[in-house]
């Protein structure tokens, strides 16, 4: 269990330099970004599925969800998602439910 | 034939001193003169006046970075801006050390066209992610990364003369 103070720092808005950047190959930046979880949810329900298969594949999710959200949970079921090697629009619901499911329990857990 | 540059005129000899100076820097005034035909002084003089206006700034050398055992790749990247941000952005780029090159361009949107260098694919990735997208103004990259280089050169000796104007 989270405490309040911790809960509210993962839920918090990050400087622009610390934003998720989404891309579709090495280099190619999709002009979409976000700088905060609820942000994440949000374009990972419309951004194209290229995108989030190639940052799932690299570890990008996982690695900005553990070190620059400081989500330890998160990372693990993201990672724990990747095994399933989901592609296309399974991954994006996948993803998007994860997210959405932390992100209630973290919004539960810092009121 | 004259060609204006910026308040400075160069005629043929300098054209022709500036194509020899292309092929080999290294090259002394005597060795230039005897392959144009010309006094190794009438060299010097053109070659010291150009410096001294700005039209030859520097004497560098081309590292080949493949037999020097380098590990490098080289990416032609295009960042699409806001058009109020696009000078911003181009002065941030210039900066970077893995920036090697910064040009604007007006084709349909505002584009800067930049030569990126790094040690690998994930460098470079990691250097866009993390230095260029964030940039204020970016609003998306293409990368296109450099298989095989054919041909590269700094000016053409035509220096926007037509066929014609040649000799």
């Amino acid at each position: 269990m989270k405490s309040f103070s911790s809960s509210s720092r993962i839920l918090r808005k990050l400087p622009r330099e610390n934003a998720f950047y989404f891309f579709t190959s090495i280099g190619n930046y999709t002009g979409v970004s976000a700088e905060s979880l609820e942000e994440f949810i949000e374009r990972i329900k419309e951004i194209n599925t290229k995108s989030l298969e190639f940052h799932l594949y690299r570890g990008d999710f996982q690695k900005w969800a553990d070190e620059t959200l400081e989500d330890k949970e998160l990372a693990e079921k993201i990672r724990n998602l990747q095994l399933l090697k989901p592609v296309g629009n399974t991954l994006r619901d996948q993803l998007c439910f994860i997210a959405l499911k932390r992100f209630e329990e973290l919004k539960r857990q810092a009121l | 034939m004259k060609i204006k540059n910026r308040g400075n005129v160069l005629d043929d000899l300098d054209w022709r001193i500036l194509q020899v100076l292309r092929e080999d820097a290294k090259q002394t005034y005597v060795e230039t003169g005897r392959r144009l035909k010309v006094a190794h002084s009438t060299v010097h003089e053109r070659i010291k006046k150009m410096e001294e206006q700005g039209i030859i700034e520097k004497y560098t050398a081309i590292v080949n970075l493949e037999k020097a055992g380098a590990k490098h790749i080289t990416a032609i990247m295009t960042v699409f801006t806001d058009p109020k941000e696009s000078g911003n952005v181009a002065e941030r780029l210039s900066k970077f050390e893995e920036v090697l090159e910064v040009f604007t361009s007006l084709s349909e949107e505002l584009l800067i066209i930049a030569k990126v260098t790094a040690e690998d694919q994930e460098k470079l990735h990691s250097f866009i992610a993390h230095s260029v997208a964030p940039l204020p103004g970016v609003l998306r990259i293409r990368t296109s990364i450099v298989t095989k280089k054919y041909k590269e050169e700094m000016f053409s000796i035509k220096g926007g003369q037509t066929p014609n104007e040649r000799p």
